[in-house]
């Protein structure tokens, strides 16, 4: 495996007296799609949100163990501050959440919370390069001050990937970003995951086994709380390990 | 354990009784040629030769299966396997039976000849090939990867008995040179039937392929020496 961008040691996580995530261990290479597989409840989304600390903000919520950025403690008293985590590690989720603000004011509000760019010229450049690499640009070129709600569902997650790249981050979160998606939106997401790749490292969480094997380098498992099995992802799909990842992907699970 | 999904399982399972139809044909078409061979019986002959599109038919039937179950259901991990190795093993098979209909064919030409001694040899060849055909087919169809695994070893005796009657066949061709036409065509069958051999062996890899998603490694040494003899190699 490449460099480890991010790593996990023993992270669990506690929802109230509910044990959700239990001591997973796994390094996130650098550069590379890492996708997240499992049923229902497996905790692979919780898995994620610790990630960026996203479960901070859910009442009942414990963390505990090492969450890892470069190396340097992601929780605890030497973390990384959050607002700066979130700003190196982005998120997109499952359904588009483009703010009601104009296409630019979508892409322009990271670098504006974190004064990466000056207002004008240097801003339009910031929000032009994020549509482009979101590969939304050439569709809403000529309307940046329409509201971004206003575009379709395919557009607005693009929307969201811009969004989330403009303050160029060095990870991105995905949610199950294409379940709201048709197959012609979630293709474009595809290969816009493909791209993004070369300047990012991705996780992504998804519940269809095509779409993990199309995008991603390397696979996790999940089930009941425990990371089953990781590994390339072609050897996951073509000659999986472990006994339960080939129920599952196979559909012949429960 | 079955699929959630019951309609796969049913495809699945007609792939494999496609195969499994398929393979017992091709025993039946290999059994008949060495019969046909030793009783110099040119009817059952004919029949063999005849019978052989059936094989091809089955062949097709798992081509069409293949490219559905590929297309519909997007198999993975074990189902791929099954699926990619269907395809490939429904191959072999073609080819088995098509080597047994070719040696059948040959029959006819030995039949309005006289007889020539090698043949016993040349029958002890083609059984020795028939039960390697049959048990490595077996252990496809019953997943038994370490079974698939140590029959390739039977394919060196196959090899070892083709090599002595290559060297016998040609023995009697230089001691009577009126026997030169007959022990031609022996010639031919003993090839054919050490390919059996080679395909038997394919099968055995893709048993051991499907079950355990593991190609096997190493090469397995040629003991197969008649493409030497009567060349100086010392």
């Amino acid at each position: 495996m490449p460099d480890a961008k991010m790593t996990t040691r023993r992270l669990a996580v506690h929802y109230g007296g509910k044990l959700a995530l239990k001591e997973v261990d796994l390094d996130i290479p650098a550069g590379d799609v890492t996708a997240l597989i499992g049923p229902s409840g497996c905790g692979k989304s919780t898995f994620l949100r610790c990630l960026n600390r996203m479960n901070d903000t859910v009442e009942g919520a414990r963390v505990s163990g090492e969450v890892t950025l470069d190396g340097k403690p992601v929780y605890g008293p030497d973390g990384i501050d959050p607002v700066l985590l979130r700003a190196r590690v982005g998120m997109v989720f499952q359904r588009p959440n483009p703010f009601p603000k104009s296409i630019y004011d979508n892409v322009a509000f990271g670098p504006r919370l974190h004064g990466l760019a000056a207002e004008g010229e240097e801003m339009d450049r910031v929000v032009r390069s994020g549509l482009e690499r979101a590969g939304l640009w050439a569709e809403v070129k000529d309307r940046l001050h329409e509201k971004g709600t206003g575009i379709s569902g395919g557009q607005q997650q693009r929307l969201c990937i811009a969004r989330a790249i403009a303050i160029e981050p060095e990870v991105i979160l995905m949610d199950e970003p294409c379940s709201a998606l048709d197959p012609i939106a979630t293709a474009k997401i595809e290969e816009l995951i493909d791209e993004l790749r070369e300047n990012f490292t991705i996780v992504i969480v998804t519940h269809s086994m095509q779409q993990a094997a199309r995008v991603s380098q390397f696979t996790a498992f999940f089930h009941l709380g425990q990371i089953i099995e990781v590994g390339a992802t072609e050897q996951v799909f073509t000659a999986p390990r472990n006994e339960l990842t080939q129920g599952y992907i196979t559909g012949r699970f429960g | 354990m079955p699929h959630i999904v019951k309609s796969f399982d049913a495809e699945l399972r007609r792939l494999e009784e496609g195969l499994a139809r398929m393979g017992g044909l091709a025993e039946t078409q290999l059994a008949a040629a060495i019969e046909a061979l030793e009783n110099r019986d040119s009817d059952l002959a004919a029949r063999v030769m005849h019978d052989d599109s059936r094989v091809d038919a089955g062949e097709s039937f798992i081509n069409e299966q293949t490219v559905k179950v590929l297309a519909l259901r997007a198999p993975v991990a074990d189902d791929l396997r099954t699926v990619v190795a269907a395809l490939k093993v429904s191959g072999e098979i073609e080819r088995i039976a098509d080597l047994a209909a070719n040696a059948a064919k040959r029959s006819l030409v030995l039949n309005q000849l006289p007889p020539v001694a090698p043949m016993r040899s040349l029958i002890r060849l083609g059984r020795l090939a028939l039960e390697l055909v049959k048990d490595v087919l077996d252990s496809y169809l019953s997943h038994d990867a370490e079974r698939a695994l140590s029959l390739r070893e039977r394919d060196q005796e196959l090899d070892d008995v083709y090599s002595a009657l290559f060297r016998e066949i040609l023995t009697y061709m230089m001691e009577d040179p009126r026997t030169i036409t007959p022990c031609s065509h022996l010639m031919f069958i003993a090839k054919n039937l050490e390919r059996i051999g080679d395909h038997a062996t394919n099968i055995a890899e893709l048993a051991y392929y499907r079950v355990t998603g593991k190609t096997v490694a190493e090469e397995r040494t040629k003991k197969d020496v008649s493409s030497f003899i009567g060349a100086d190699l010392s």
